[in-house]
């Protein structure tokens, strides 16, 4: 073989490669819808895809919030923990204090944005590695969701730890919220403003740029802790969203009930980078990934795969993931 | 003599995206000479020397090591062969929290260590500090890399090269950040590799009088092509520089004469936190060039920065218009009409995996933006392209990877980001350094325009021909701090040398 066919095959396979990290998540999702639908009539029915739709919801706004973080070379550990917060914080809004549905969204997110503050102190003041600051407050906050339920758990009618009766109701409106089809909604609400504004604004500019050369992005006069902090509020904010949603749809709070959340979000995020060859992270790449991750999960519960062989396969497209966002960067 | 060694790389090409970087390029180089590769921007020399170190395996053609037909695709081949390449960003290639002797036997402990488990540190230090010796160099193999001067990185480098059988060594640029001895150091260091060691040695080089003081032969690139090979003594700077430009070149820079006005930029006992300035005042005029000189390590760079709020003040004051400046951040610098081009220019002047336009306006990504901070990529296009035009960067298109471009090219990027950007005072610090002639009579230009304009200019450069060609006025910086200030005019480089060394 000449030098100049080995060329024109090596340029083939790299173009191949090319092909498939752009479009190998949505020929995936659609591999996998044929495949599922063949196996098991009673997955393609419309039912069933507002099912997984649904299912994603919580996953994908998380994941968004994760997404996020990244933009700024970041990364947060802590959304799982968030959403946990997020979620005893509304519960106990509303069963021990009776408050309506709007204040108490709005005063457990903005709680919740603690957080983000904590983050952003380790990370931009102590200069402390985001995956490690992250891990130490994913830890901090679901030990503070814990202590401030006595344990973890609130439902309409239990009494507080100490006994005292609670006589507060979870409002109708605020369980909604967790139905289809309003959580899809909101969901891709989310997506697209978040995609809006990492995209379209001077602000998402701002937080790529810092994320792919923070000396640079400083020297062009970019204030960039200011953009860094900014990044966790974001996701912060989101994964409280996130656990909105949860809230919502469970009726209660649970013990850690955001954790099992991070995983998949993680993945959908990461599975996100390549999609239609963007190579950064973004909010539809990410939706993208949430749906790949929810089908997989749909389809192999279907299969009757026991659900704590899930993880298994979970792990494994995570790695599949990251190995198809990093394997390109050797070059 | 017969040499030991012949490389020939033969009918060498090689394309990336949008670029044919090589085409069908002849080098060849022997072993116990010192052979120049030389030209501009852009012409290809990196690359031909990044494929002789393997690590560009995609080329097309052939290489001959005494004459028999070898394969580098990768930098195994390369070491194989016994051909090093110490390339310009010296800290890629080190670990900067190991010791010199660590770093020095890193590829003997990475290459010879199969089936060893554990590690002799007394052998480590004693054969880093016999090959340290053997090149003459005075270093504590115990010392931490991070704590040494660029210089001596350098060195460490050649003398990781030295450890393992070298039959060529390619230095690419290695004089672009040194100083006047410890450029004279190198090039003893070049020479005795060359006679009593047989080794080939391939320099890079942007100045010229230093490829006629080492070079005996010297091949010369012109975009992506070999346009002479020759012996030294063939050669004058002149023709040498034609040959590279292919055309014509003025070495002067003649000097566009603006009138000057009144002070408008002021520093007064400006000290920087962790003593990187020491009490430095001076002042700049509208429509003046102020060029700030010294060797490499008097401390302009750091000067520059902290004029554009990226290192702390501890005291003093800077003053535009007689109004005091806060510099706390780059980011308040910029707002208040402070702009910096950096010497770092792909670690910090531009973002290489972003395209040209986003480059450009990112500092006043402002003016671009419509509605509720919505950025209008149309209008910056249009500026992007503007610019473009204005500076003569050569690029495909506005939407082209910074990274696909040349140096210069590069270069002319980090300026024009803040020529939109429209600021009162302009810090340029080494904005020629690792660029060619033609960039930098642009460069120079564009310079003089901003001068017309009447803003400030700071020029800090460590280049005192240049300094001498641009300025209007001259601070010469020593240990920190200013020594010397003249009238350009009344200047000469020997007076300027011997501030610049201390002198009094």
């Amino acid at each position: 073989m000449t030098a100049a066919t080995e060329t024109t095959n090596k340029k083939r396979l790299s173009g191949i490669i090319d092909f498939l990290s752009k479009w190998g998540t949505i020929i995936t999702i659609f591999v996998l819808l044929a495949f599922f639908s063949i196996a098991m009539p009673s997955f393609r029915t419309p039912s069933n895809m507002v099912t997984i739709m649904r299912s994603i919801s919580i996953v994908t706004v998380i994941a968004t919030g994760i997404t996020v973080s990244l933009t700024v070379d970041g990364f947060d550990l802590s959304v799982g923990s968030v959403a946990t917060f997020t979620v005893a914080l509304v519960m106990s809004f509303f069963v021990w204090y009776g408050w309506g549905t709007l204040p108490a969204i709005i005063v457990s997110l903005l709680i919740a944005l603690i957080v983000a503050v904590v983050n952003s102190f380790l990370i931009v003041k102590l200069h402390i590695f985001d995956l490690l600051a992250t891990l130490a407050t994913m830890f901090i906050f679901e030990g503070v969701a814990m202590t401030y339920t006595g344990g973890g758990s609130i439902s309409q009618g239990m009494p507080r730890l100490d006994g005292t009766p609670t006589t507060g109701a979870i409002p109708a409106g605020f369980r909604l919220v967790g139905q289809s089809p309003y959580i899809i909604i909101i969901m891709l609400v989310i997506v697209m403003l978040v995609h809006v504004f990492l995209s379209y604004t001077k602000h998402g500019r701002y937080l790529y740029i810092v994320g792919g050369n923070r000396e640079a992005a400083r020297l062009s006069g970019i204030p960039v802790n200011r953009y860094r902090t900014l990044a966790y509020f974001l996701s912060a904010l989101l994964a409280g969203m996130g656990g909105i949603m949860l809230a919502a749809r469970i009726g209660s709070a649970q013990i850690n009930a955001g954790a099992g959340y991070l995983m998949p979000a993680v993945a959908a995020a990461f599975i996100g980078f390549s999609v239609a060859g963007v190579k950064k992270p973004n909010a539809i790449g990410t939706l993208v990934g949430a749906v790949l991750v929810g089908l997989l999960e749909n389809g192999l519960i279907m299969m009757s795969v026991p659900y704590y062989s899930l993880n298994i396969i979970k792990g494994l497209v995570l790695a599949i993931a990251l190995a198809i966002t990093y394997y390109r960067k050797h070059d | 003599m017969e040499a030991k060694h012949r490389l020939e790389m033969k009918r060498i090409s090689i394309e990336f995206p949008g670029v044919k970087a090589l085409d069908n390029v002849n080098f060849n180089v022997k072993s116990g000479e010192i052979h120049a590769l030389v030209g501009a921007n852009g012409a290809g020399k990196s690359t031909l020397m990044k494929i002789l170190g393997g690590a560009y395996g995609h080329y097309v053609g052939d290489i001959f090591f005494d004459g028999t037909k070898v394969d580098i695709r990768n930098p195994h081949d390369a070491k194989e062969l016994g051909i090093d390449v110490v390339y310009q960003e010296v800290d890629i290639a080190l670990i900067p929290y190991l010791s010199v002797a660590e770093n020095i036997m890193l590829d003997k402990m990475a290459n010879e260590m199969k089936g060893k488990h554990f590690i002799r540190w007394g052998n480590i230090h004693r054969s880093a500090r016999e090959i340290l010796k053997q090149v003459g160099i005075d270093l504590d193999t115990h010392t931490l890399v991070q704590d040494l001067s660029l210089a001596e990185k350098q060195m460490v480098l050649i003398a990781r090269a030295l450890a393992t059988n070298t039959n060529f060594l390619v230095l690419d640029e290695p004089t672009a950040p040194l100083s006047q001895t410890e450029t004279e150091e190198l090039f003893r260091l070049m020479r005795d590799l060359a006679e009593n060691q047989d080794v080939g040695v391939v320099f890079i080089s942007h100045r010229l009088p230093e490829i006629f003081e080492v070079c005996e032969t010297i091949t010369i690139l012109r975009d992506g092509q070999v346009v002479a090979d020759a012996t030294i003594d063939d050669m004058t700077q002149q023709k040498l520089v034609e040959l590279m430009l292919g055309r014509r070149f003025e070495e002067t820079y003649p000097k566009i004469r603006v009138p000057i006005g009144d002070v408008i930029f002021e520093v007064k006992n400006l000290i920087e936190e962790a003593g990187r300035v020491r009490n430095v005042s001076f002042s700049v005029r509208s429509g003046e060039i102020v060029g700030m000189t010294g060797l490499v390590g008097a401390g302009k760079t750091e000067l520059c920065k902290t004029l554009f709020g990226a290192y702390p003040i501890k005291s003093g004051e800077v003053l535009l218009h007689g109004k005091s400046l806060t510099m706390r951040s780059p980011h308040a610098a910029v707002s208040q009409g402070v702009a910096l081009v950096p010497e770092e220019r792909r670690k910090e002047g531009i973002l290489v995996d972003e395209p040209v336009f986003i480059n450009l306006t990112l500092p006043s990504l402002d003016k671009f933006t419509r509605g509720p901070d919505f950025v209008n990529t149309r209008a910056e296009r249009t500026i992007a392209r503007q610019v473009i035009d204005e500076l003569g960067i050569v690029t495909p298109s506005a939407d082209q990877k910074v990274a696909y471009l040349s140096g210069g090219n590069q270069q002319k990027v980090a300026v024009g980001k803040w020529l939109i950007a429209d600021a009162e005072i302009y810090i340029f610090d080494e904005p020629t350094k690792g660029v060619d002639v033609g960039a930098k009579r642009d460069i120079f230009e564009l310079i003089g325009k901003l001068a017309k304009q009447g803003k400030g200019i700071i020029y800090a450069s460590s280049e005192i021909p240049e300094i001498l060609d641009i300025s209007d006025r001259i601070y010469v910086m020593y240990d920190y701090a200013i020594v010397k200030e003249f009238e350009t005019a009344e200047a000469t480089e020997e007076e300027i040398l011997f501030y610049s060394a201390g002198g009094q």
